[in-house]
């Protein structure tokens, strides 16, 4: 058994959770994300000589992760297959599916023996001709949604196949908002791939700006000055308070209970202004670059920061009190949604979607990335998979942002902002958990500039996962289930 | 909850528009003709045609209290049915020009095209993209362009607002 397919089994037997599958001409990569204790690595098989048709099991090399202790270890593999066939890993692990669709959609790699023979990203001439999955059974209706949506929101298309109200199956088509991401990205200068990076997915800029720039500067060997990675951290933090403010109030208007949605998006309105004038930017985007930061915090910031954080700690409780004490709210969101601890799992759902479902990881502390390592915080797990679940891990990962916004702001060194990136070639892979879940980058540098890059999007394995959790739902309560997902569009469409 | 419904009352949150003196000028270029047709109410439709999901999280917060747009007489519509004006964002990718030619389609006439963003006025980042087929401008005609990545929401009120300026 080639070390491919070895990796495959462990991956089916769930030995280990598929973090991302990217490619470039003539190469598929694969990350893989492995428990501690870790099993020894498949050893390094030498390349068959003829080849023509024949895989070349390599694991080339390992990632970032390490392998002392406890923390788990990510493991990165790159298969070489110059006539453009790998085996699909999606015929034993089903997470690799949409994946594997893309690479060949993309880079005209063929996975052999891929269950789904349908494009993902590519919509080739005629966005309207693509087969959704048959459906059959008495008194069955379809309803299509998209892409252009009711709200303000990136556009996808939705195929529900419904019994009366009851959904018994949604199909995604994705990729309408698919901006060539990794084709800029390859042979760019770095400042350029960082603001590409950077606008990858809106919501997340900063967290995909910090996994970019981390991977940037490991594969160039540089180091970020220590106040740099702490102002980092500054910055992701209140990413994660604005995005989670903004979604707790989003799931309540899409019960119709809008004092809710009123109260957070001025909560949210708070922080975004807060960021604004501490980093120059509503979202901040481009402060993290490769490197270091942009700028340097105004002289009031601390204390502009620890006033948002104590209007949050008095303001936010009374709305958890609301949010927890309505009844017909209550009644909207508990057991709608439900998406199994198994299903979690088995597609490493990243995020507050992972962890309502009883997925207990976090990439700050399991990875435990500076600063991470030298703060305290509570990562709140839930077990119950539903609406609910996923409100109140976002509730509770609020409380304890706040609390590591008060410890960065307490111990943020002083010292230099960013170092210059020796021009230095290389590979780099960083994992950082956005307020979506954990944000993948690879880059390949080549002389200063970007050869190749790959930006994974936690929602590739949460928007599967919808598709099961709104399954057995009535239609309307599917806004509910959406927002409590808050999947992104924009980031997996690349 | 009746308290946080009296708390939400006062002070009131509600900031004054301040106009961007760019943005009228673009607008009065429109001659008044917004007003003249419609009056002060007008009906907005958002269309995202490729963008990063920034210009939309910008565009939701004029529906806060902070900037509260509905006082103005500018509401976001569900249909392009009901709309005047069509806000697009993003470098429109060609996958989502035909759903963004659609949707203009839709929409009665008089009606007015809002590019938002850096990606709505010119690709930004994505100009060299070929998944991208161009600005909104190159896919439909647009009346007034509000820049930035993504374009604050003071900045987004005063570009509507300017569409509503008498001359």
């Amino acid at each position: 058994m080639s070390a491919w397919e070895d990796i495959g089994a462990r991956l089916a037997a769930g030995e280990a959770s598929l973090l991302g599958l990217w490619g470039e001409p003539g190469r598929v990569h694969l990350a893989v994300l492995e428990p501690s204790p870790q099993p020894p690595p498949p050893s390094p098989q030498p390349p068959p000589a003829g080849g023509g048709g024949e895989q070349s099991p390599l694991p080339l090399r390992e990632g970032v992760g390490g392998g002392e202790g406890s923390p788990p270890t990510i493991r990165h593999f790159a298969f070489d297959c110059p006539d453009g066939h790998y085996p699909s890993l999606a015929r034993v692990h089903s997470p690799a599916l949409r994946l594997e669709r893309t690479l060949r959609d993309l880079y005209g790699l063929i996975p052999e023996g891929l269950p789904d023979p349908r494009p993902w990203i590519a919509h080739g001439p005629t966005p309207t001709a693509y087969e959704f999955l048959p459906v059959e059974g008495e008194g069955l209706h379809q309803t299509p949604v998209g892409p252009v949506h009711a709200g303000i929101i990136e556009p996808g298309h939705f195929r529900f196949t419904c019994d009366g109200e009851t959904v018994v199956r949604l199909e995604q088509r994705l990729g309408y908002t698919h901006k060539g991401i990794e084709a800029l990205l390859a042979g760019a200068e770095i400042a350029v791939a960082a603001r590409i990076a950077a606008r990858s997915c809106g919501d997340s800029t900063v967290a995909y700006s910090l996994a970019f720039a981390r991977a940037v500067e490991e594969a160039t060997g540089a180091a970020p000055p220590p106040r740099a990675v702490w102002l980092r951290a500054l910055a992701a933090e209140l990413e994660r308070l604005a995005n989670h403010l903004g979604d707790i109030g989003g799931v309540c208007n899409d019960a119709s209970f809008a004092l809710m949605q009123a109260h957070c998006a001025m909560l949210r309105e708070r922080v975004l202004r807060a960021a604004n004038a501490c980093f120059g930017h509503r979202l901040m985007m481009d402060f993290v670059m490769p490197g270091g930061v942009s700028r340097d915090l105004p002289e009031a910031a601390p204390a502009l920061l620890l006033d948002l954080v104590s209007q949050l700690r008095s303001g936010f409780p009374p709305l958890v009190r609301l949010y927890d004490g309505t009844a017909s709210l209550q009644d909207r969101t508990n057991g709608t949604g439900i998406l199994s601890a198994d299903l979690a799992r088995q597609f490493a759902a990243g995020g507050y979607v992972g962890r309502a479902s009883g997925r207990d990881f976090d990439a700050r502390r399991d990875l435990g990335y500076a600063p991470y390592d030298q703060l305290a915080f509570v990562v709140p797990v839930r077990a119950e998979g539903d609406v609910n679940a996923r409100v109140w891990v976002r509730i509770d990962e609020i409380a304890a942002s706040l609390g590591l916004i008060e410890q960065i702001l307490d111990r943020v060194p002083d010292g230099p902002l960013a170092v210059a990136l020796p021009p230095r070639a290389g590979e780099g892979l960083a994992l950082v958990e956005g307020f979506r879940g954990d944000v993948l980058a690879w880059v390949r540098m080549d002389a200063g500039r970007v050869a190749r890059a790959h930006l994974r999007d936690p929602s590739w394995f949460q928007w599967p996962l919808l598709e099961a959790a709104a399954k057995g739902n009535i239609v309307a309560d599917f806004p509910l289930c959406n927002k409590s997902f808050n999947c992104a569009y924009s980031g997996t469409d690349l | 909850m009746f308290r946080t419904l009296l708390q939400g009352l006062r002070p009131p949150a509600t900031e004054p528009a301040v106009a961007d003196p760019e943005l009228a000028a673009l607008g009065a270029a429109l001659d008044g003709a917004v007003r003249k047709r419609l009056g002060r109410s007008l009906s907005i439709r958002a269309v995202d045609a490729g963008s990063c999901n920034g210009c939309e999280l910008e565009m939701h917060a004029l529906n806060n209290a902070f900037y509260d747009l509905d006082r103005f007489g500018l509401r976001f519509v569900a249909s392009p049915r009901h709309a005047d004006v069509l806000m697009v964002t993003g470098p429109v990718t060609r996958h989502m020009r035909e759903a963004l030619v659609r949707t203009y389609a839709a929409m009665p006439a008089p009606k007015w095209v809002v590019a938002v963003g850096d990606c709505g006025a010119g690709c930004g980042v994505f100009a060299q993209s070929p998944a991208c087929v161009g600005s909104v401008a190159q896919v439909l005609p647009v009346d007034l362009t509000i820049p930035g990545c993504p374009p604050p929401p003071a900045k987004l009120l005063a570009g509507l607002l300017a569409l509503l300026s008498d001359r």
